[in-house]
């Protein structure tokens, strides 16, 4: 039981991480890991989202009518993307501000309506419950990742703090959109090719 | 009169280059990678989502001006756009499929996935930011199709260039296109100096 419940959970930290394998999600990828502060208040904001949402759906997938359950869902997941809003706004005005539109963009991540489509609209709650925090880690995971390189390349800095020495040169096109383009494709080339040493 | 010509025309401009929603604002990430194989392809779903774009910008309008700002709402707006949207790009598939079966089929199945184009529920969310007026909003939605249109055909016409290049086995498929939209994208940073308003 515990066990089942644990590769559903290791499921999306890697074999099906949601960026890296599955590609979806890319718009806020590339457009908040500008910073580590961004790129982590954005994966727990959509982690947050995608578990709330799945808890619901999971539950009551038996009372929704299938020929509406994507607007169904939708409507689910953009109630509590407003609560999500609401509350950065309220505690966490500073990033609220910096992340912008892209935290009401959260309901048309397609990682999230994806993982009720394909998970929890067929499975109980407690696997969803399980589906959705490693989905969610895996999402947050690349996402510092990314931002970790591109803040450190791009300003010498990591959270804010310095880390590279006056000495270095900033690369001030790692922290523009043409830096998060091609460090991401360079992230996903790298993880192929791990893959492929793997096997 | 002149002056608002001037600043409908900045605006258009500038979302067509300056501010390409794909290649400055991450806006439709998603189709940009995904229908960006072939150029006739992308052109189709580049008119397609001009046209839900341009339709979208004026619904919104007219629903945030005249229903969520005049009675106090503001917390139902990304619920009440998500439904428009919706419920829009369903209307369109309608018509068209009654009025012009021929554009019906061209299109296919890229109609109802425009619904999860994240730069059709941006588009909507940025109007009220930028405080735009009736016409100049419905200026923006076009421009803003426009500028994915232009974005996601010039990366399908490099990709059918690229089917004879010689790539390395691991950046083939997604990594060399992200690799290539930023090279895109630094060229398009040319134009930043182009429109200040």
């Amino acid at each position: 039981m515990l066990k089942k419940l644990f590769v559903d959970f290791k499921n999306g930290l890697w074999r099906e991480n949601p960026i890296i394998v599955l590609v979806i999600g890319m718009c806020p990828t590339l457009a908040v890991t500008n910073t580590v502060e961004n790129g982590l208040a954005m994966g727990i904001a959509t982690s947050f989202v995608l578990l709330s949402s799945e808890i619901v759906i999971s539950t009551f997938k038996n009372y929704i009518p299938n020929n509406v359950r994507i607007p169904s869902f939708i409507l689910i997941i953009a109630t509590f993307v407003t609560f999500t809003d609401y509350f950065l706004k309220a505690f966490f005005p500073d990033i609220a501000a910096s992340l912008s539109l892209f935290i009401p963009l959260i309901v048309v991540n397609c990682l999230i309506l994806g993982r009720q489509e394909a998970f929890a609209s067929k499975n109980p709650t407690h696997r969803a419950i399980a589906d959705a925090l490693g989905m969610g880690l895996g999402f947050t995971w690349v996402l510092v990742l990314l931002s970790a390189v591109r803040e450190l390349l791009g300003m010498g800095s990591i959270f804010g703090i310095e880390i590279l020495g006056s000495w270095y040169q900033p690369m001030v096109i790692m922290v523009l959109p043409a830096g998060a383009f091609i460090s991401l494709g360079i992230l996903v080339g790298l993880m192929n090719y791990l893959k492929r040493r793997g096997n | 009169m002149v002056e608002e010509f001037r600043v409908v025309l900045l605006v258009f401009l500038s979302t067509v280059l300056v501010n390409n929603f794909i290649l400055v604002k991450f806006l439709g990430i998603c189709p940009f990678l995904g229908v960006s194989k072939q150029v006739e392809t992308a052109f189709s779903m580049g008119l397609a989502t001009t046209f839900v774009m341009t339709l979208t910008a004026a619904a919104t309008w007219l629903i945030n001006t005249y229903i969520l700002v005049a009675f106090n709402l503001p917390f139902l707006r990304y619920v009440s756009f998500i439904i428009v949207i919706a419920s829009l790009v369903q209307f369109v598939e309608m018509f068209i499929r009654k009025s012009s079966p021929v554009l019906y089929k061209a299109l296919g199945i890229f109609l109802p996935l425009i619904t999860t184009n994240c730069a059709i529920l941006g588009l909507a969310l940025l109007i009220p930011l930028n405080g735009y007026n009736f016409i100049t909003s419905v200026v923006f939605g076009l421009g803003a199709g426009i500028g994915f249109t232009l974005a996601i055909v010039l990366m399908a016409g490099l990709r059918e260039k690229l089917e004879f290049g010689d790539v390395p086995e691991v950046l083939k498929g997604v990594p060399i296109t992200l690799i290539l939209a930023g090279l895109m994208a630094m060229a398009f940073m040319g134009f930043s100096g182009l429109i200040s308003i």
